[in-house]
């Protein structure tokens, strides 16, 4: 047992390390909420009213949030593509530890990093004067946790059933971006028309995105109750895929 | 005590026989040495040993464990490098190394300890805080050796530990691993292309070819059966030159290879002039004659009916050789 905690330390570590490297996977992941931020937010700022009362920037922070966990956690399950490519994956194979022992380690790791990443987005929108008040930092950080957790699963079990990086850019366009539209992370879905409302239920950062904004701003079109439940259920069902598919794989 | 004991192991892609119920042992504390063509096996013999890959029929013990039924006090007790590069590049020398330590549960207290150790034998103690990504070939390849030592395992397995570096490296890897084997006392399995290398390296060999093993003895030994000398003709006309020379009673064999006949004889040098004369009775330009006593390469040509060389390496290796010399990045 206490091996295989080890070695799920050492597995996060090393997230966390590459991590600190690659500067400009820091900075490039960041670019694109921030301009979301930064341009979309003060830009249409005032330029009409919200169902919901306040204004344009308040009301896309959550969602950006959101959306820099969610690309920040795929990304890192999607990198399990690189390091087997790049052989690193059959060193931690043929280890004495549990696949399931990788997995988590993986999991924790990326989960960190989104985090940051998250944390970082956070501290931007504030600067660029969006009001938000964390009604319970526990709740903040845990609910974001389980957010990354849910996404580098997904990560995790798509990386798990491809052969190369080449689906990576496919997966980018196809899912990635319409999870992140559709999850009301730019419009209230409460004023959104119906087919595309419906469209939304489905769409697990719907969920995260509503969590985050109740949080955050004390309202939302998803009751925090129901968010909670449902990205909950979302991130035992995509842990289960994950282990399942990172079981499966021939080095 | 064996280190190795292989009963009938089989590994089958479709249709395809990877490896064909191959039986072998390997006795603890020698340096053995399997030999093949490409697509011969090799990889994926070694790959079900180390338990990364499950036999579709057959068993085998390392160290006394059974691959299937205790893949883990296996894997604990041996130290792997892999065919392909298996670094993590953007992670620095004694990460590499201490990430390993930690997934092989090296207890903290030695594990410091441990790494001074490894990094010394192959000579990278000036490197440990240096990103792989900035290491040489030959240095990727000796720091992966290292690794594989660091949980201080009973056997060390080494695919093609060798292929793609400069004369000199490689001289330098073999004399870590002679060194390895003599001091620390660890059986090492090996495979590589370089015939005079394994000739030196290896107390026994093993020659595979479509999965089955076809040769198994001291390198010496193989080469005594062969017996006499090797006469090798450079000449046009090369099948026709090895159906005449066929036909004579003292030629204990004839085989081509890309432009070259090679002739087996008892005393080769008093045979010279005799084949001279045929060839030129039949009208066979002989632009070259020489003269040697069998090599592995000839054990081997003999066996599997081609040479190895390393610049008729296949598609395959020439990508290996390139993500190699070019290194990769995230
Ligand atoms: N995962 C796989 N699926 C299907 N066929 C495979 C697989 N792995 C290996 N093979 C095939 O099995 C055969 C043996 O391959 P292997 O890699 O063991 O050869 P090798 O002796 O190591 O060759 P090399 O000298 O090129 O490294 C080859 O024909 C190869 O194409
Ligand atoms: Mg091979």
């Amino acid at each position: 047992m206490n091996r295989e905690i080890e070695g799920i330390y050492a597995l996060w570590k090393r997230e966390l390390i590459t991590f600190a490297r690659s500067k400009s996977r820091v900075i490039g992941s960041l670019g694109m909420p921030f301009f979301f931020l930064a341009i979309l937010g003060t830009g249409l700022n005032n330029a009409f009213p919200l169902p919901t009362g306040g204004n344009y920037l308040q009301f896309i922070t959550p969602g950006i949030i959101g959306m820099v966990l969610m690309f920040g956690s795929m990304f890192s399950g999607i990198i399990v593509l690189m390091d087997r490519q790049f052989g690193f994956l059959k060193e931690t194979l043929v280890a004495p530890i549990s696949r399931l022992s990788i997995v988590v380690g993986k999991a924790l790791g990326g989960a960190t990093t989104a985090m940051i990443q998250g944390t970082i987005i956070m501290v931007i929108a504030l600067f660029l004067g969006a009001q938000i008040q964390i009604l319970d930092v526990a709740m903040l950080f845990a609910f974001m946790f389980l957010i990354s957790i849910m996404f580098v699963s997904l990560g995790i079990a798509i990386a798990s059933t491809l052969q190369d990086m080449h689906g990576f850019q496919l997966i980018m366009n196809f899912m990635i971006m319409p999870l992140f539209f559709l999850s009301g992370a730019l419009f209230p879905l409460s004023s959104a028309p119906e087919p595309l409302r419906i469209i939304s239920m489905l769409d697990p950062l719907t969920y995260g995105v509503n969590g985050l904004r109740f949080i955050l701003l004390g309202h939302s079109d998803v009751s925090f109750g129901v968010s909670l439940a449902v990205t909950s259920a979302f991130t035992v069902v995509f842990i289960a895929i994950a282990m399942y598919l990172f079981n499966r794989i021939e080095e | 005590m064996n280190a190795i004991e292989v009963e009938g192991i089989s590994k089958h892609y479709g249709s395809l026989r990877a490896v064909d119920g191959v039986s072998l042992s390997i006795e603890s504390g020698t340096i053995f040495g399997l030999l093949g063509p490409n697509g011969a096996g090799k990889t994926t013999l070694i790959a079900m040993l180390v338990t990364m890959r499950r036999p579709t029929s057959g068993s085998a013990r390392v160290n006394g464990f059974d691959i299937t039924k205790q893949a883990d006090s296996v894997r604990k007790s041996i130290g792997i490098v892999f065919q392909d590069p298996s670094l993590d590049d953007e992670l620095t020398a004694r990460e590499n190394l201490e990430l390993h330590a930690a997934m092989y549960a090296v207890p903290k207290q030695v594990r410091h300890g441990r790494i001074e150790e490894v990094i010394k034998l192959v000579g990278l103690e000036k490197h440990l805080k240096q990103q792989v990504k900035t290491f040489s070939g030959g240095m990727k390849r000796r720091l992966e050796i290292a690794r594989g030592l660091v949980h201080h395992p009973k056997i060390l397995f080494l695919d093609e530990p060798t292929i793609g570096l400069d004369p000199q490296t490689r001289a330098g890897i073999w004399d870590y691993i002679k060194k390895l084997n003599e001091k620390e006392g660890i059986t090492i399995i090996l495979t590589t292309h370089y015939m005079d290398e394994a000739d030196s390296t290896c107390q026994r060999v093993g020659i595979i070819d479509s999965g089955k093993i076809i040769a198994l003895d001291t390198p010496e030994n193989l080469k005594n059966t062969l017996g006499g000398d090797v006469i090798s003709i450079k000449c046009g006309g090369t099948d026709q030159c090895v159906n005449e020379i066929s036909q004579l009673k003292w030629v204990k064999g004839a085989v081509k290879h890309g432009g070259f006949v090679d002739v087996r004889v008892e005393k080769g040098e008093e045979k010279i002039p005799k084949i001279l004369r045929l060839m030129e009775q039949h009208g066979i330009p002989v632009e070259s004659v020489s003269l040697h006593k069998p090599s592995l390469d000839d054990v081997f040509l003999h066996y599997t009916g081609k040479t190895i060389r390393e610049d008729e390496a296949g598609p395959r290796d020439a990508m290996r050789l390139r993500r190699r010399a070019w290194g990769h990045r995230k």
